[in-house]
C-alpha cells in the first residue's frame, strides 16, 4: 500500500480520483491550504487526518501533530490560523485515560499555537479497524492584506530557504516504532509555524512559496512546487541541514534523507533580493534558528528538481514512490 | 581519362539501388570505379535512402555490376539489399559521381572505426603532407556517427562543416583514383581542426607544441583531459602508481578498475594473454576495451594492483585515433608513456563530456590539463567493452564502433523505442525488421544522464528515420526510464515488460529465434522488478515473445535496506545467515566485518522487516558468498564482490561444487550459504570456497534447467542477466547444458546485462501488436 505515503501513488489518487470528482478551480491549485474570498477578505481553509503510530513519541504526541499540523498547513497560505475543528476516531477499547491525555496535549498545543478549538465530533469504530485514535482537525485563518503566498509563484531567480533540520521527524518515529538504535536519541520536530511566518512576512511582504514538508519530505513539496510554478529547482548537496543521526539511519535504511518526513519545518521561495532579510528574521525566530539556504530556482529542466553533488554531478530528487525499491541491478 | 564508349548495339539501362551502411564509406567511388572498369555510362549518387547508381551498357556487364557493387564493397560498407530496376537507355558517354539527392528512404551511418593501416602509414612518413597530423581520415577510416549533424552523410552535415577545404584537400576529394575521393571528413594541416593544450595559469599552446606538453605531463604523472573520438577521456600514465592512484581519488571510483590503451597489439600481448579470438577483437576496426587474462608481471611496468585491483582480467585498448597514436608516440620520437590509463571523461554516473566547455567546468576536479581540439563532437559515444567465452565475444558494452549498426529482427516491428532499463541504460529503436541499439548512455539518476538521453533519442531517431509510435518500458515503478517513457508518450501507447522477460527475449531476438517459440530462460542478475513487488534475480522462465511463467527461481531472502543493502555486501551475507538458520558467530568473517551497532540494528530491522525487500537475486548471493568467504564486504562499484569472487575462484578452476535445495520450488541457497560458513571456519582457501559456489551455480543450472525440460520438452536455453558476464558462469553452463543435447543460447551482440534489454521490450512490443496471442500471456 503506497498511496498514503505522500509520494508519487497519492498524487495519482488526487489527480485521478479527487480532482475530477470535485472539480472546483481552488482546490486544483493543490495549496496546503484553501485561500478564498469571503466577506470582503481572504480567508484560509484547511483539513488534514492524523494516523501516527505510536500515538505517544519522543518530542511529542498525535494531539501535538493534529493541532501543529493544520496550523502549519494555514501558514503555509500566510494565513494566521484562529479556529480549529478536531474530530476524533476511536478504537473500540481504547484506553479513555490514553484518549484523555491525547485530548490534554491537543488542547495544550493549540493554546500554544494560539488557536481556538471550537467545534468537534468523535466516533466509535470496532477494534481492529483503527490504530487506536485517529484525528481530523480542519482550520480557519486570515490571510494578510497583501500577502500572496502560492505554490505556483516560484520563479527563476529565487533562493530556496529550509527553516531548520531536515527528516527529524520521520527517523525519530521510525527509531521508536521499530526500536532501532541509530547510537543518539532523536525527537520529533513538531512545533508550530505561525508565528515564525509571521516574522518572515512582516520582514519582506512579498514571500513567493512556504510549504511545510510533512510526509513525503523535502523532496515532495519542491517537486510539487516545481511542477506547479513550471521551474526547475537545484538544491546544492553540501549546504542540507541533515543531521549526523539522520544520514546515518537513512544510509543505513537506503533511505533519502530528502525523502523523509518533517513536522515543524518550512520550505520557502523568496527573491534573492530579500534572502538575508527573511533568514535574519527566520533566525531570530525559535522555530527558524537554523534557516538557511539550501538551493534556487532556475530556468533549466522545469518540473525538476535536482541536488548537486560535492563532486558537481547532479542527481534527481524524486517523488518517493511507496516502498523505495531497489533499483541497482 | 577517355570517356567509355557504350559498347553493346542494345545497350540496357538499370537502376541499382543499395541500401544499408552506404555513405561515408567511400562507395560512391567504389561504384564509379567498377563501372569505368566494366565500361559502363550514367551516373552514382546518395540519397537518403541509400546510393542509387544508373548504369548503361552491356547487359553482362551491368549484371556483374550489380553483383560486385555489393560483394567488392569497400570495407566500412554493410550492404543490406540491393534492388535492380529497368530503366530506358539514355546513351551518354561517361559515368560520374551526381550531387545528393534528398528523397525518402533510410541509409545508414557507419559507425567510428579506428584509423586505417594507409592512414598511419601517412601519419609515420616525414615525406607525407599528413605526417603527424592528428585528423587524418580516409573514406575507409575515422570518425562518423559522432561527427553526423544530419543526412544525407556529406561534409556540411557533419562537424567538420567549418573546415573548408583548402586547395591541396579538394583535389584529391576530386580524384576518384584517390583514397580520400569524396572523404567528407579530409583535412590537412593546412585546413582541418587544430591541437591545442590548455592548463590553469599556463599559456595555450598549439599543435606539435601542444602534443610535446602533453606527453611530458604525463610523464610527470599529470591527468590529461583528452578529446578522443565519442568524447573526452582523462588520461594519465598506467606504469605510474602514484598518477593511478591520484586519478582513482579524484574520479571517486574507489576501487574500480580501470582500462589501458596501448599503441600496438605487441604490447597489449605483454600485458593480457589474449586467445586469438581476443586479438581478433582487439585489432578489429571498432577498438574496444577487450576484457583478457592480465599477464601476472606485466611487462610494461603497468602495475596490476594500481590498475585493476582484486581482478584477474585487464581491460586493454589499441590506440584508434591518430591522435592516440601521436601521445603513445611514433616510432623515432622520444620515449612517451608506454601504456596509458583512459577513463571515461565525466563524473560517476555522469556521462561522457563531448563540449569544450562543458569539459573545462566538469572535469576541472579531476584534469590537469585538456590535450583538445576544434572539431566538435556532435554525440557522445563511450568506448565499448567486450571479452571472449571461448570462441565467441561476449558484450559488456556495446557503443564505440557499433552504434549505430542495426540488428536485424526475427519479425517485423512497428516504428518504436524500448528505453532500456536505468543502469548502465541503453536504448532501442526499431521499425520493420531492424532494431538500432544506441550507444551507452549511462545511470538514469543523473541528470545529465537523463538529458543526454532524450537528446540521443532524437538523433538516433534522425539517423534511422525512426519516428517512435510506441513505447516499451521496465514495469519497476520508480525507473527514470519509465518516467520518460511516460512524459513522453500517453499511456496507451506504453507496453510495460518485465525485467527478466526482457532479458531473456533479448537473447531470443539476438538469436532471431522467430514468434511463437518457446525457451527456458535462465535469468540471473542483480535486481528487478518482480510481478508480485518483490526483486526477482535468480529466474528460470518459461518463455516466448509474448509472455513467460516463471518457472522456478531462488527462494526469497530479505534484502535489508534496498540500494543501501546492495552496497553492503555484508549485509546481505548476515540476512542470507538468518534465513538458513546459521548463527551470527563473530568466526564468520561478514560478522566480524560489521561493529556491534550495525549489528544491532541490522538484527532489528530484519526482525521487523523494515525497509527490508524480498529478493530472489542470483547476484546478491554472490555478495553474500563474496562477504562470508571476506572477498568482499563493501561495494564501491557495481558488482564488484561478484567480480572479485570469480577472480578468487578462476585459479581453482573445476572443483566439486555445494548443493542448493533443488527439492521442489523455491530453490533453496540455505545450504550453499551453510557450507560456505563451514569450509570458511574450517580454514579452506577462499578461492577454494568460492569455486565450490560457482560450481554449485552451475549445477543447479543445469538441473533445474533439466527438470523444466523433462516437465515441458522444451530443449532450448537462454542465459541472460548480469550474471552471465562471468565468464565461469557461462561457460560451464554453455558446455555442461551443450553436452546434454541443449540448444544453449547466449549474448554475442547485446550485452547479457541490463544494457541489453532494450533489444527484449522491443522484440516484446513487437509481438504484442501481432496476433498471436501467447497462452503464456495469461499467466504472467
Ligand atoms: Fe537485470
Ligand atoms: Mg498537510
Ligand atoms: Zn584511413
Ligand atoms: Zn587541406
Amino acid at each position: 500500500m503506497g498511496h498514503g505515503g505522500g509520494g508519487q501513488m497519492s498524487s495519482e489518487l488526487v489527480d485521478h480520483l479527487f480532482l475530477p470528482a470535485f472539480a472546483d478551480d481552488t482546490l486544483r491549485q493543490l495549496g496546503d491550504s484553501a485561500v478564498l474570498e469571503l466577506l470582503g477578505g481572504r480567508i484560509a481553509f484547511s483539513t488534514d487526518t492524523f494516523v501516527v503510530r505510536p500515538l505517544f513519541f519522543p518530542g511529542g504526541s498525535i494531539g501535538e501533530l493534529a493541532v501543529n499540523g493544520t496550523v502549519n498547513d494555514l501558514a503555509m497560505s500566510g494565513a494566521q490560523a484562529i479556529f480549529l475543528s478536531a474530530a476524533f476516531i476511536l478504537e473500540e477499547g481504547t484506553d479513555v485515560a490514553q484518549v484523555g491525555a491525547v485530548a490534554q496535549r491537543l488542547g495544550e498545543a493549540a493554546r500554544q499555537a494560539g488557536v481556538r478549538v471550537v467545534t468537534g465530533d468523535t466516533k466509535v469504530v470496532e477494534s481492529g479497524h483503527g490504530d487506536g485514535v485517529y484525528v481530523s482537525t480542519a482550520g480557519l485563518g486570515v490571510v494578510p492584506e497583501g500577502v500572496d503566498v502560492r505554490p505556483d509563484r516560484a520563479e527563476p531567480g529565487d533562493v530556496v530557504i529550509v527553516s531548520g533540520d531536515i527528516g527529524v521527524h520521520g527517523v525519530a518515529i521510525m527509531s521508536v516504532r521499530e526500536g532501532l538504535q541509530f547510537g543518539t536519541d532523536i525527537e520529533s520536530d513538531t512545533q508550530p509555524l505561525n508565528g515564525l511566518v509571521a516574522e518572515m512576512l512582516a520582514a519582506h511582504r512579498d514571500i513567493h512559496v512556504l510549504r511545510d514538508p510533512t510526509r513525503g519530505g523535502v523532496a515532495t513539496s519542491l517537486n510539487e512546487i516545481a511542477r506547479a510554478s513550471k521551474v526547475g529547482v537545484r538544491l546544492d548537496e553540501g549546504r542540507l541541514p541533515i543531521p549526523e543521526v539522520v544520514s546515518n539511519a537513512c544510509a543505513f535504511l537506503g533511505l533519502d534523507p530528502l525523502q523523509v518526513a518533517n513536522e515543524g519545518k518550512l520550505l520557502a521561495f523568496v527573491p534573492r533580493s530579500a534572502a538575508d532579510l527573511v533568514l535574519e528574521a527566520m533566525r531570530a525566530h525559535p522555530a527558524g534558528l537554523g534557516a538557511c539556504v539550501i538551493g534556487e530556482v532556475v530556468e533549466d529542466h522545469p518540473g525538476l528538481v535536482a541536488t548537486t553533488t560535492a563532486f558537481g554531478a547532479s542527481r534527481v530528487v524524486d517523488l518517493p514512490v511507496g516502498e523505495q525499491l531497489p533499483r541497482i541491478c | 581519362m577517355p570517356a567509355a564508349e557504350t559498347s553493346s548495339p542494345d545497350p540496357v539501362r538499370r537502376r541499382v539501388v543499395v541500401r544499408g551502411v552506404v555513405q561515408g564509406v567511400g562507395f560512391r567511388p567504389h561504384a564509379y570505379a567498377l563501372a569505368r572498369s566494366l565500361h559502363l555510362v550514367g551516373a552514382v549518387w546518395n540519397t537518403d535512402g541509400g546510393v542509387v547508381a544508373e548504369v548503361e551498357g552491356d547487359s553482362a556487364d551491368v549484371e556483374e555490376f550489380a553483383r560486385r557493387v555489393a560483394t567488392d564493397a569497400p570495407p566500412l560498407a554493410v550492404v543490406s539489399a540491393v534492388e535492380v530496376a529497368e530503366v530506358e537507355p539514355r546513351g551518354g558517354t561517361e559515368f560520374c559521381i551526381a550531387a545528393s539527392e534528398p528523397t525518402t528512404g533510410r541509409t545508414f551511418v557507419s559507425p567510428d572505426v579506428t584509423v586505417c593501416d594507409d592512414c598511419l602509414a601517412d601519419l609515420r612518413d616525414p615525406a607525407n603532407r599528413r605526417y603527424r597530423h592528428p585528423f587524418l581520415t580516409c573514406t575507409n577510416c575515422g570518425p562518423r556517427y559522432t561527427i553526423t549533424t544530419g543526412l544525407p552523410y556529406d561534409r556540411p552535415a557533419t562537424t567538420m562543416a567549418g573546415f573548408p577545404m583548402c586547395e591541396a584537400c579538394a583535389t584529391e576529394y576530386a580524384d576518384p583514383a584517390d583514397r580520400r575521393f569524396h572523404a567528407q571528413t579530409i583535412c590537412c594541416p593546412g585546413c582541418g581542426p587544430r591541437l591545442r593544450l590548455e592548463a590553469p595559469s599556463r599559456e595555450t599552446s598549439y599543435g606539435e607544441a601542444a602534443l610535446a606538453e602533453a606527453r611530458s605531463l604525463v610523464l610527470d604523472g599529470a591527468v590529461v583531459a583528452v578529446k578522443g573520438i565519442g568524447g573526452y577521456h582523462v588520461a594519465c600514465d598506467a606504469t605510474n602508481p602514484v598518477a593511478v592512484s591520484m586519478l582513482r581519488k579524484r574520479k571517486q571510483r574507489g576501487d574500480k578498475p580501470f582500462a589501458v590503451m596501448v599503441p600496438t597489439i605487441d604490447d597489449a600481448l605483454t600485458l593480457v594473454e589474449a586467445t586469438p579470438v581476443e586479438v581478433a577483437l582487439l585489432t578489429g576496426r571498432a577498438r574496444p576495451v577487450v576484457l583478457a587474462k592480465a599477464r601476472p608481471g606485466a611487462s610494461v611496468g603497468v602495475v596490476l594492483g594500481a590498475v585493476a585491483p582484486g581482478q584477474a582480467d585487464l581491460g586493454v585498448m589499441l590506440a584508434y585515433s591518430p591522435l592516440h597514436h601521436l601521445l603513445l608516440g611514433l616510432p623515432g620520437d622520444e620515449p612517451g608513456p608506454a601504456a596509458l590509463v583512459m577513463s571515461s571523461g565525466n563524473l560517476t554516473g555522469e556521462p561522457i563530456v563531448t563540449d569544450d566547455d562543458e569539459a573545462r567546468r566538469r572535469l576541472s576536479g579531476l584534469a590537469d590539463a585538456w590535450l583538445t581540439h576544434d572539431r566538435p563532437i556532435h554525440v557522445p559515444c563511450d568506448d565499448s567493452v567486450t571479452r571472449a567465452f571461448d570462441e565467441s565475444e561476449a558484450p559488456v558494452r556495446r557503443s564505440r564502433g557499433q552504434a549505430p549498426l542495426p540488428i536485424t529482427l526475427p519479425f517485423e516491428a512497428p516504428p518504436a523505442l524500448a528505453v532500456g532499463g536505468d543502469v548502465k541504460n541503453a536504448f532501442c529503436l526499431a521499425d520493420g525488421r531492424l532494431a538500432w541499439m544506441s550507444g551507452h548512455i549511462g545511470d538514469m539518476d543523473d541528470l545529465a544522464t537523463q538529458s543526454a538521453f532524450g537528446v540521443a533519442v532524437e538523433h538516433l531517431s534522425m539517423l534511422t528515420g525512426v519516428a517512435p509510435r510506441m513505447v516499451a518500458t521496465d514495469r519497476h515503478p520508480s525507473y527514470r526510464s519509465r518516467r520518460w517513457a511516460l512524459d513522453h508518450f500517453p499511456a496507451s501507447d506504453l507496453v510495460e515488460v518485465q525485467h527478466h522477460h526482457a532479458h531473456v527475449a533479448s537473447t531470443m531476438a539476438e538469436h532471431g529465434l522467430p514468434d511463437g517459440r518457446r525457451v527456458i530462460g535462465v535469468a540471473f542478475d542483480g535486481t528487478g522488478y518482480g510481478d508480485d513487488g518483490a526483486s526477482w534475480g535468480g529466474e528460470f522462465l518459461i518463455a516466448d515473445y509474448g509472455g513467460f511463467a516463471r518457472a522456478a527461481h531462488v527462494a526469497y531472502v530479505d534484502l535489508p535496506g534496498g540500494d543501501a543493502g546492495v552496497r553492503n555486501p555484508c549485509r546481505m551475507a548476515l540476512s542470507h545467515l538468518r534465513r538458513a538458520g546459521v548463527p551470527w558467530d563473530p568466526s564468520v568473517p561478514s560478522v566480524r566485518a560489521c561493529d556491534e551497532t550495525e549489528l544491532g540494528l541490522l538484527d532489528r530491522q530484519l526482525a521487523t522487516g523494515l525497509r527490508c525487500v524480498p529478493t530472489s537475486s542470483m547476484g546478491r548471493l554472490y555478495d553474500a558468498v563474496a562477504s562470508l568467504t571476506g572477498i568482499c564486504h563493501r561495494a564501491e562499484y557495481d558488482a564488484q564482490a561478484a567480480m572479485e569472487l570469480e577472480a578468487a575462484a578462476r585459479p581453482w578452476g573445476t572443483v566439486d561444487g555445494y548443493r542448493f535445495g533443488t527439492e521442489g520450488d523455491p530453490l533453496d541457497p540455505g545450504p550453499v550459504v551453510a557450507a560456505v560458513v563451514d569450509d570458511v571456519g574450517a580454514g579452506v582457501e577462499r578461492g577454494m570456497v568460492a569455486a565450490r559456489f560457482q560450481q554449485a551455480v552451475v549445477d543447479l543450472v543445469v538441473a533445474t534447467v533439466r527438470r523444466l525440460r523433462e516437465e515441458t520438452s522444451i530443449a532450448t536455453v537462454t542465459l541472460s542477466g548480469g550474471c552471465f558476464l562471468n565468464a565461469y558462469l557461462t561457460a560451464q553452463c554453455s558446455a555442461r547444458l551443450g553436452t546434454d543435447g541443449f540448444d544453449v543460447l547466449t549474448h554475442h551482440v547485446v550485452p547479457a546485462s541490463d544494457a541489453g534489454i532494450a533489444l527484449g521490450q522491443l522484440a516484446v512490443l513487437a509481438h504484442r501488436l501481432r496476433d498471436h496471442p501467447s497462452p503464456l500471456e495469461q499467466e504472467t
